[in-house]
C-alpha cells in the first residue's frame, strides 16, 4: 500500500505539491493525470524515495519513505521497479545487457539464467531482434519498451510509469496496456502510471487521480471521472481549449 | 539614491553567500565522493573490465596529446635554460635542471592538465549527461550504487594512469631536451644522459609520483562531483564541464604548491 498524506512539496519559490493526500491499495492501477507541470512526475519520485516532502509522510508497506535511511531506502526500492519517461538505458550497454543489468549487478542468478529471464522479458516485449542493438539505434519507443523489460526484469510488486505510452504508435501503447493489465492480474503487481493518453487512462485505471497545480482535483473510477461534475476535469479529458485550467 | 545602493548591496552579499554555501556543499560532496570511493575499493576486482575500459579512455586516447607536449616541453625547456647556461659556457648543467624540473613539477603539473582536458572534462560530461536524462536515478533504482558502478572505476583508472603518464611523458621531456642540446647547445649525447642519470634522486621521483597521484584524485573527483550534480539539460552538462575543468586547474595548482612546500621547504 502507498500512502501520502498531506504531501506538500517546493522546489525555491514554486510549490509543486500542496497537501496531497491519497491511498494506493496493493494491486491496484492508480493512473496519475493532469497537464505538464501539475506535479505528475513529482508524486512518482516521491515513491520512488528520490524527493522528500517538505510536509507530510509518503508511507510505502507501513515503511516511511521520507526520512529513511539509504538502507531504508535501498530495501524500498528493491520492491519497485520505475520506467522513466526516456527509458534512461546506459548508452554503452546494448538491449540485453541493459535489460540484464539488475540481475548481473546483484547476482541474483546464473549466468544461464539471466540469459533465459532476459530472453523472455524481449519475447514480451517484442525487442527479440533489437537484442543485440545499442540505443543509439533504435527508436525512442523502442527504448521505452527497453526501458519497461529493465523494470520489470527483477519481478517488482510496484511499477511505477512515467508517461508509459507517449511516443508510441497506437497499436503498440495497447500492447503495453495490456502488458500492465497482465501484470496486474497474473503477478497482483501495483502500478503507478503517470499519463497524458486518455484512451490509456481508461483502458487500464481502477482509479483515476486528476491533479491540477499541484492539488488533486478529483480521485474515482474511469466511469466517475468520465460524469465529473469538476470543470477542470471535464476540460481536461476532452482537450477542450476554453474553461477553467489556465494556460 | 541610497535605497538603490542599499538593495545592491544586500544582493551582493547574499549572492555571495548563495556562492559561498554552494562551494562548501560542493566540497563536502566531493570528500564524501572520494571517501566512499575508498569504501567501494573492495570491488576493484569485480569492476576490473570497467576499470580498464576508462584507463584506455584516461591514458591511451591522451598519450599522442602528451607526446607532443612533454616532447616539444622538454625542447623548449632546454633551448631557454640552455641558451643562457651557454653565455657561461654551463650548457652541461641543462640536463639537471631539465630532469630536476620534470620531475618534481612539470612532468605531473602537465600530465594532469592534459588529463583533465581529456578525460576529466569527458567524466564531468558524460555523468552529466547521465544525471540530466535520468540513467543515475535508473540505477538508483535497481539498487546499483553509482558511486560503485560510475565513480570508483574512473579515479581508480585515472589514479593509475595519471602516474603512468607522467613517467611517459618525463621520459619524452628529457628526450626532446636531449636532441636540442645536442643540436643547438653542443652538448653531446653521453654528457647529457650520464648527467640526467646523475641528476636523479629517489626522493624527487616519489614526490613527483605522489604528486601525480593526489591530482588523479582531484581531477577524478570533481569531475565526477559536478556531473553528478548536474541539472538543466544540456545547458548545465555544459555548465558540469566547463566548471570541472577550471576547478580541477586551480585545485592542481593550489594542491601542487603545498605538496611541494611540504616535501621540499622544511615545513614538516
Amino acid at each position: 500500500m502507498i500512502e501520502f498524506s498531506n504531501v506538500s512539496k517546493g522546489f525555491e519559490s514554486r510549490k509543486i505539491l500542496k497537501d496531497v493526500d491519497f491511498t494506493i491499495r496493493d494491486g491496484e492501477i492508480f493512473v496519475i493525470i493532469g497537464q505538464s507541470g501539475a506535479g505528475k512526475t513529482t508524486i512518482l519520485r516521491h515513491i520512488a524515495g528520490f524527493y522528500d516532502p517538505d510536509n507530510g509522510d509518503v508511507v510505502i508497506d507501513s515503511v516511511k519513505m521520507n526520512g529513511a535511511s539509504n538502507r531504508i531506502r535501498k530495501k524500498l526500492r528493491e520492491k519497485m521497479g520505475f520506467l522513466f519517461q526516456g527509458g534512461a538505458l546506459l548508452n554503452w550497454l546494448n538491449v540485453r545487457d541493459n535489460i540484464g543489468l539488475p540481475l548481473v549487478e546483484h547476482r541474483l542468478a546464473s549466468k544461464d539464467e539471466i540469459a533465459r529471464i532476459v530472453d523472455e522479458k524481449l519475447a514480451l516485449l517484442q525487442l527479440t531482434d533489437a537484442a543485440d542493438k545499442m540505443p543509439s539505434e533504435i527508436s525512442g519507443g523502442m527504448k521505452k519498451r527497453v526501458g519497461l523489460a529493465r523494470a520489470i526484469v527483477r519481478n517488482p510488486e510496484i511499477i511505477l510509469y512515467d508517461e508509459p505510452t507517449s511516443g508510441l504508435d497506437p497499436v503498440m501503447s495497447a500492447r503495453i496496456d495490456e502488458l500492465i493489465l497482465r501484470m496486474k492480474r497474473e503477478l497482483g503487481v501495483t502500478s503507478v502510471v503517470v499519463t497524458h493518453d486518455m484512451n490509456s487512462a481508461y483502458r487500464i485505471a481502477d482509479r483515476i487521480a486528476m491533479l491540477y497545480s499541484g492539488e488533486m482535483v478529483q480521485i474515482g473510477t474511469p466511469d466517475e471521472i468520465r460524469t465529473s461534475e469538476s470543470g477542470i476535469v471535464q476540460q481536461f479529458i476532452s482537450g477542450n481549449i476554453h474553461g477553467p485550467i489556465k494556460p | 539614491m541610497f535605497e538603490v545602493l542599499k538593495s545592491s548591496f544586500h544582493k551582493l552579499i547574499s549572492d555571495t553567500g548563495a556562492k559561498l554555501m554552494y562551494q562548501l556543499g560542493f566540497s563536502g560532496f566531493s570528500l564524501i565522493l572520494i571517501f566512499k570511493t575508498v569504501v567501494e575499493l573492495r570491488y576493484v576486482f569485480a569492476k576490473r573490465k570497467e576499470i580498464i575500459k576508462q584507463m584506455y579512455v584516461a591514458g591511451v586516447k591522451s598519450i599522442l596529446v602528451c607526446s607532443i607536449v612533454a616532447l616539444f616541453g622538454g625542447m623548449i625547456l632546454s633551448l631557454q635554460t640552455g641558451l643562457q647556461f651557454k653565455v657561461y659556457g654551463q650548457q652541461e648543467f641543462v640536463p639537471t635542471l631539465i630532469i630536476n624540473i620534470m620531475n618534481k613539477e612539470l612532468g605531473p603539473l602537465l600530465t594532469a592538465i592534459i588529463l583533465t582536458a581529456f578525460s576529466g572534462a569527458a567524466m564531468a560530461a558524460e555523468l552529466g549527461t547521465m544525471k540530466v536524462s535520468e540513467e543515475i536515478d535508473a540505477l538508483e533504482m535497481m539498487s546499483i550504487d553509482p558511486v560503485r558502478f560510475l565513480v570508483m572505476p574512473r579515479i581508480v583508472a585515472m589514479s593509475i594512469m595519471l602516474p603512468t603518464l607522467t613517467i611517459y611523458t618525463v621520459i619524452l621531456a628529457v628526450l626532446g631536451g636531449a636532441v636540442v642540446s645536442f643540436f643547438q647547445l653542443g652538448v653531446t649525447f653521453e654528457t647529457y644522459f650520464r648527467q640526467i642519470v646523475d641528476s636523479i634522486y629517489f626522493k624527487d621521483m616519489y614526490v613527483g609520483l605522489f604528486k601525480s597521484f593526489v591530482f588523479a584524485v582531484i581531477i577524478a573527483s570533481i569531475s565526477c562531483s559536478n556531473g553528478l550534480l548536474a541539472k538543466d539539460g544540456a545547458l548545465g552538462v555544459g555548465r558540469a564541464t566547463r566548471v570541472s575543468v577550471v576547478s580541477s586547474y586551480l585545485m592542481i595548482l593550489i594542491v601542487g604548491y603545498f605538496i611541494t612546500a611540504i616535501f621540499y621547504g622544511n615545513i614538516i
